[in-house]
């Protein structure tokens, strides 16, 4: 999950959701099934239970056409530096 | 309830509110305030120099803002210091806006607090006064940057931080208004003065509410690290069950373990924090089941509707509590409270969820054999069967 960068620095992609934004469309978790579950009332809930959860480098793809797709525009990619 | 009980310390010391006001400079009081270990006094603890440090190392001139909305209804700390002392918490603003260059100094003040002290002392000062209204969530910080900047007092998205861009878009310092008085204390009298009272990991004093079974309901000053029993004493509590610590979004500690230090430290095994100096004290005659499901019911109408967990998942919880204090037999309940508490924890733009799930999994936990006697159709409070 945590890659290197062409800097040499260490960073993950966390992927970011705006709760005031989403209405639970529901798009994100079937986009990104491995990573997102969707909760009792439609909700994204994190399938690692990570406030805002890793996105391993096999999922990048998926995870950018999430966040273009969500129609509300809730969801965000970001590098953390752990 | 705006009662001092306090032989007077520190924070409601006259004496104090008509020293002169210190200018050090930023290197200096930055200095001084990481070396103090003084915390955030408004409920989350996070450590003050951090935090203006954020703020400061911002390109653009900060805001600075004191957060005196107290949306707590436990507590009323905020508004006993903001009617004793106001000079005091004017004055930490003031040191801070000064050594930090700020564009704007502004204290917001609740409902529930006079707002005439502050603004007579804010006259000579540039520093605004304004009162504004709402509700529980009021104080969250991006809520009141959100209204200071002419939008309703609703927590928004914290993935930009205040430090970055508040209150017209420039860097801001949210302070809360007795964390504001510790400043201007440590400015005036230094770190070391500031941890000669407390422990050495929780240093300084703090201010306590405390309301519920006592008989002189009101604000105490104590050092951090006084045993919670003898910091409600001045309050004359009668017969306490348990003690609420950290007000609606805090836990519970039991009677049997009273003699704990209100420290970070002694506190978390809890769950439970000093927060924002909430004590409530839990009766003979309350059933402690029913108080929570009063509690989570205001909680979750406090709601800022926002947040879909927190809309969705605060009913739930709360409806399956109110079904556990009426004597609703059905065993699958605590499971199903804790399922959804685990679900929406962290899932929410403020600390309103969190805080809820914290306060009712405390509850479940503290009084498990309340719950237990519950689900038999017995209630150990009234000694009495409970109708379902």
């Amino acid at each position: 999950m945590p890659h290197v960068t062409a800097g040499g620095g260490v960073v993950t992609t966390r992927l970011h959701v705006d709760w005031t934004r989403c209405d639970g469309h529901g798009s994100c978790a079937e986009l990104l099934p491995e990573l997102l579950d969707v909760d009792d009332f439609g909700f994204p809930v994190a399938r690692s239970r990570e406030r805002d959860p890793a996105v391993p480098r096999r999922h990048e793809a998926a995870a950018s056409h999430a966040v273009r797709t969500c129609p509300l525009m809730a969801l965000r990619t970001y590098d953390a530096h752990p | 309830m705006t009662t001092s009980l306090t032989t007077t310390r520190r924070l409601l010391d006259p004496a104090e509110a008509r020293a002169d006001l210190t200018r050090p400079a930023l290197d200096t009081l930055l200095t001084e305030i990481e070396r103090s270990g003084l915390t955030g006094r408004g409920g989350a603890g996070f450590p003050t120099s951090a935090k203006v440090r954020a703020v400061a190392s911002g390109a653009r001139r900060p805001v600075v803002v004191g957060n005196g909305m107290e949306g707590e209804p436990l507590s009323s700390k905020d508004a006993v210091l903001l009617a004793h002392s106001p000079d005091l918490v004017l004055d930490g603003l003031e040191v801070l806006a000064r050594a930090m260059r700020a564009r704007r100094g502004v204290l917001a003040v609740g409902p529930e607090a006079d707002p005439a002290p502050a603004t007579a002392a804010a006259r000579a000062r540039r520093v605004e006064v304004v009162q504004l209204d709402g509700g529980f969530v009021s104080g969250q910080e991006t809520a009141l940057v959100g209204r200071l900047n002419g939008r309703p007092g609703l927590p928004r998205d914290p993935f930009t931080r205040v430090s970055e861009s508040g209150v017209a878009g420039r860097p801001t310092l949210v302070l809360n208004v007795e964390t504001l008085a510790q400043v201007a204390l440590v400015a005036r009298h230094g770190a070391d003065w500031f941890r000669s009272a407390g422990t050495r990991d929780d240093p300084g004093t703090s201010l306590f509410t405390i309301s519920g079974a006592v008989q002189r309901p009101g604000v105490v000053e104590a050092d951090r690290g006084t045993r919670l029993c003898d910091v409600i004493a001045p309050a004359w509590p009668v017969r306490p069950v348990a003690v609420l610590v950290g007000g609606y979004h805090g836990a519970w500690v039991p009677a049997a373990d009273l003699g704990v230090g209100l420290t970070r430290r002694d506190l978390a095994a809890y769950g439970a924090a000093v927060g924002a100096g909430v004590l409530h004290v839990l009766g003979e005659g309350g059933c402690p089941l029913a108080f929570a499901a009063d509690v989570a019911d205001y909680l979750a109408g406090e709601s800022a509707r926002q947040c879909g967990p927190c809309v969705n998942g605060l009913p739930h919880v709360a409806r399956n509590l109110r079904r556990l204090a009426a004597g609703v037999r059905d065993r699958s309940l605590p499971a199903e409270i804790a399922r959804m508490a685990q679900l929406v924890t962290g899932r929410g733009a403020c600390a309103h969820p969190d805080g809820t799930l914290r306060f009712v999994g405390s509850t479940l936990e503290v009084f498990a054999g309340h719950v237990a006697a519950h689900l038999e159709g017995w209630c150990p409070t009234s000694r009495q069967a409970v109708a379902s």
